[in-house]
């Protein structure tokens, strides 16, 4: 499995996408920071960034290169090799190259000119998100045949994940307003990653405003350990289960 | 000439007078291997002007009641017990010293305010490097004038409003010095009821049920240099006039109700060079009027302030709110209190002539904040893609934010504070 | 060696395979020929594990493949279009596969290579070869492992002539050594002189598998082509 791990990464590196996606992230972070005066600024800049560039780049490159490499896929699977072990190193591969431009471009930046919990926050969220969005795309590209069709999906998902979501949530908050809507909306919150790896960094950075509510649900919730506990278990799920799902399909799929 | 010399000759009687007098002065040794074996028998044997010493040792010994001129000095802080149900010591004469006594288990009761150290009818009472523990009331002074409360360490154990007392409590006194305690676990770390020309400095205020610092009723009072962090609700300052407040410190209050600082129905007080850190608000202002706010920084705070619709001509000049969550809240679309001139970190305006000042104004109630005023639900969504869209709209076209809540000479820079 | 039992299989509505069942036993080279879209390549597709079976299923030395991966470590395959990483590089490819199987040196089979003169021109990128020469690496990847079984599809489609003969050569040398051969094609005549076993396809069903001597006295004929000619009259 490690062969083919190093084998799927030194083809990213090689095709020098990923290289421009770290310098980009780097230029964009070390601009940030030198435009604002204080670093915390910096951070809730970047936190836009992370939040809407990191799925995108993340989803929309891991879908086109599992259709870019069916050859490999192909060849491979002739092979002795167990499929299960072909399809996580391809994950593997994606994941590790991908996490890695993140913490060079983000995380670099971010650990030298903050180095708060908040900084920390926000590496481990964008993490999360790499992840996340990369196992999307796996599962996106082993559903759809047709390679169009899987980058359309993938962008329809991010799409969704980034503002779709969040505007039909606004819609429905103000629809109900008159009814209790803090349980729903943190159980709504949680099937959206995006929103959760947004609420990780907000507990960092607005605990102080977000405790001047009066709810004790919201309180419980955003004041103690449960609600950072609960944001990373589904974060975590969030990890797993595009994969795993991917991962069977692809055990079954005919080449 | 002569008439010089008789007062010359006067003079040095007088002097010498004062001094025989001085000399006579005794000290009465108190502890357990002295001379007096109890505080009280010390007291009643001593006369105006007398030291009573006391020595290490545990003193259990009722309710003290002073009403001679004394100084009461500890070595090795001997312990007053109030065995949870004495008001320890009661001060009911004038010039008293006391200092180096540690005040433990004084009483408790929920009629009656009871304190370890009660400053009833004094003027000149002098209180220093005590310490307090497990008290009720820490420091109580009624009618007090001129006395001097410093370097003491107060702590108990208060568990909620009802049944806790005050630290440092001062009603109906004048010209208070309070300065360098050290105060928590209480209701209110310092209260001050009907007291005037009074100066508290260098305090510090953390972990109280309530208010770290209480005004009520107090006019012309100073707050100069104090920390106070992590109470309850911050600091209330209430219906009083021609307050200073400078180089206060109010940080990590939290909670619905916790202020940095609480001002309802206040005029004429300034406050200057002042630092609010991690509050959920900072300032929260009702019945507000004529207050100057210069030159203090704002940081990482909920709201920076909550400005209500019954404040009025109140002035924010120079100063700094940086990473603020909200920079500004109101209720209401009447704004009579002026912004000019602050460094706001939110602006995002330009300077095409470089002089420092932001060439458009910059408008410091964010939509958003009245979204989640009236849904608190929809904080969820806060820093959404789509809500700084809204916010991005409603910053370019003001349709539900107050359109005159705004600095027309907002600063590029920070302020050096 | 390898049995296929009933295996079906629907990519939508057609009928790749149609209840198939085969029994190839090693020593045999056998000959899988039929009209295009009759299901070769699916049937060979499911015996390496590419193509999992709706029903029915396939044994490799009496275990059966679906649950046993190990068993493609005894099999060469030879696809009918060879798909390579774009960006890598012919020796790349070469050691990628090295990597993956971890044979020891002295198992590794390297003849192909030197014939069809792949020596020369290692450094080359995946991308930039022709059909051709990508076939000519599809049958040395084959070929490098020594292994049990070899499965090649239309292995000399795209070929030329001399390179076609190379690998003819190659394929009755490890006949000789008591290899398991399984080889589709169209072009017959090539075949006359290796294979001993047919088996013929038609529209995802097998209507024979019989060895050569035995079609020959059938049809009366004595070259292959003309056999198989005489039957899909």
């Amino acid at each position: 499995m490690r062969t083919i791990i190093k084998y799927v990464v030194v083809d990213l590196v090689k095709s020098r996408i990923v290289l421009a996606y770290t310098f980009f992230l780097l230029a964009m972070s070390f601009g940030i920071f030198n435009i604002d005066e204080n670093a915390t600024k910096g951070i809730m800049s970047l936190m836009n960034l992370v939040l809407i560039i990191i799925p995108l780049v993340s989803i929309i490159f891991s879908t086109i290169y599992v259709y870019n490499s069916s050859e490999f896929i192909e060849l491979l699977v002739a092979q002795p090799l167990k499929r299960k072990s072909l399809w996580m190193s391809i994950y593997s591969g994606l994941a590790v190259s991908l996490s890695l431009s993140f913490v060079i471009g983000v995380g670099l930046p971010v650990i030298i000119y903050d180095g708060s919990a908040t900084g920390l926050t926000l590496i481990v969220a964008g993490l999360f998100l790499t992840l996340i969005f990369t196992g999307i795309a796996l599962l996106a590209s082993v559903l759809t045949r047709d390679k169009a069709k899987g980058i359309g999906v993938s962008i329809l998902v991010w799409f969704l994940f980034t503002l779709i979501y969040d505007a039909i949530v606004l819609l429905l908050l103000f629809q109900f307003s008159d009814y209790p809507l803090e349980k729903p909306m943190i159980g709504i919150t949680m099937l959206n990653p995006v929103d959760l790896s947004r609420i990780l960094i907000l507990l960092k950075l607005d605990i102080s405003a977000l405790m001047g509510y009066t709810g004790a649900i919201f309180k419980e919730f955003f004041g103690s350990v449960t609600g950072i506990g609960l944001s990373a278990l589904m974060l975590f799920l969030w990890t797993i289960m595009p994969v795993w799902f991917s991962l069977k399909k692809f055990q079954r799929k005919d080449l | 000439m002569e008439r010089f010399i008789k007062i010359i000759q006067c003079s040095i009687i007088v002097l010498f007078c004062v001094s025989a007098f001085q000399v006579q002065a005794r000290t009465w040794k108190v502890g357990a291997s002295q001379p007096c074996k109890t505080i009280s028998s010390a007291i009643a044997k001593a006369a105006d002007g007398d030291t009573i010493l006391i020595y290490p040792g545990v003193y259990k010994e009722g309710q003290i009641i002073l009403t001679k001129r004394l100084v009461l000095k500890g070595t090795g802080y001997p312990v007053l017990d109030g065995e949870v149900k004495y008001e320890i010591l009661t001060i009911r004469s004038n010039a008293v010293t006391v200092e180096g006594l540690f005040f433990k288990n004084a009483g408790r009761s929920s009629y009656n305010d009871i304190a370890a150290l009660r400053i009833a009818d004094s003027r000149y009472v002098t209180v220093r490097n005590n310490k307090f523990e497990r008290t009720y009331f820490g420091i109580y002074a009624q009618h007090a004038t001129a006395c001097t409360i410093s370097n003491n360490l107060l702590t108990s154990d208060a568990k909620d409003e009802i049944s806790s007392g005050n630290g440092i409590h001062c009603w109906k006194s004048d010209s208070m010095h309070i300065s360098n305690n050290t105060v928590s676990g209480h209701r209110d770390g310092i209260y001050f009821e009907f007291v005037s020309n009074s100066v508290i400095s260098n305090n510090k205020s953390f972990q109280n049920v309530r208010y770290g610092l209480h005004f009520m009723f107090s006019n012309s009072d100073n707050y100069i240099s104090n920390i106070f962090s992590d109470n309850g609700a911050g600091v209330a300052v209430m219906f009083s006039k021609n307050i200073g407040m400078s180089n206060n410190t109010f940080s990590d209050n939290w909670g619905s109700a916790a202020y940095g600082i609480l001002m309802k129905e206040i005029s004429d007080c300034v406050a200057q060079g002042n630092l609010f850190k991690s509050n959920t608000v900072g300032i929260m202002m009702e019945g507000t009027n004529r207050v100057k706010m210069i030159k203090n920084r704002f940081i990482s705070n909920g709201w920076a302030m909550k400005i209500q619709a019954s404040c009025s001509d109140n002035v924010f000049t120079e100063n700094n709110f940086q990473s603020n969550s909200f920079d500004v809240a109101t209720n209401g679309d009447l704004v009579l209190s002026k912004f000019e001139k602050n460094y706001w970190d939110k602006y995002d305006g330009y300077d095409l002539n470089r002089n420092g000042i932001g060439d458009v104004p910059y408008r410091p109630v964010s939509l958003y904040s009245m979204i989640g005023e009236q849904n608190p639900s929809s904080m969820m969504l806060f820093r959404s893609f789509i809500v700084s869209l809204i916010d991005k709209a409603e910053k370019m076209l003001p349709v539900l934010t107050p359109v005159d809540l705004k600095d027309d000479h907002p600063l590029m820079k920070p302020l050096k504070l | 060696m390898i049995i296929a039992s009933n295996v079906t299989k629907t990519f939508g509505k057609l009928k790749a395979l149609d209840n198939v069942s085969v029994n190839c036993v090693k020593g045999q080279t056998i000959a899988l020929i039929g009209p295009n879209g009759s299901g070769k390549t699916t049937l060979i597709k499911s015996i390496l594990g590419m193509v999992v079976p709706d029903s029915g299923f396939i044994t490799f030395d009496q275990h059966n493949i679906l649950h046993d991966w190990n068993y493609r470590e005894r099999i060469g395959y030879m696809p009918q279009i060879g798909r390579y990483p774009d960006n890598m590089s012919i020796a790349q490819v070469f050691t990628m596969m090295k990597d993956i199987r971890k044979k020891s040196a002295a198992v590794i089979d390297e003849e192909l290579i030197e014939e069809f003169g792949l020596n020369g021109m290692m450094s080359k990128k995946m991308r930039t070869l022709s059909g051709g020469t990508r076939q000519k690496v599809s049958a040395s990847l084959a070929f490098l492992f020594n292994p049990d079984v070899l499965i090649l599809d239309e292995p000399t489609a795209g070929l030329d002539p001399v390179a076609s003969e190379i690998l003819k050569q190659k394929i009755l040398r490890e006949k000789q050594k008591g290899k398991l051969t399984l080889i589709t094609s169209h072009i017959l005549s090539e075949l006359d002189d290796v294979v001993s076993e047919i088996i013929y396809m038609q529209e995802g069903k097998m209507l024979f598998h019989k060895s050569l001597e035995q079609l020959q006295a059938d049809t009366g004929e004595t070259k292959l082509a003309k056999a198989i000619a005489q039957i899909m009259k």
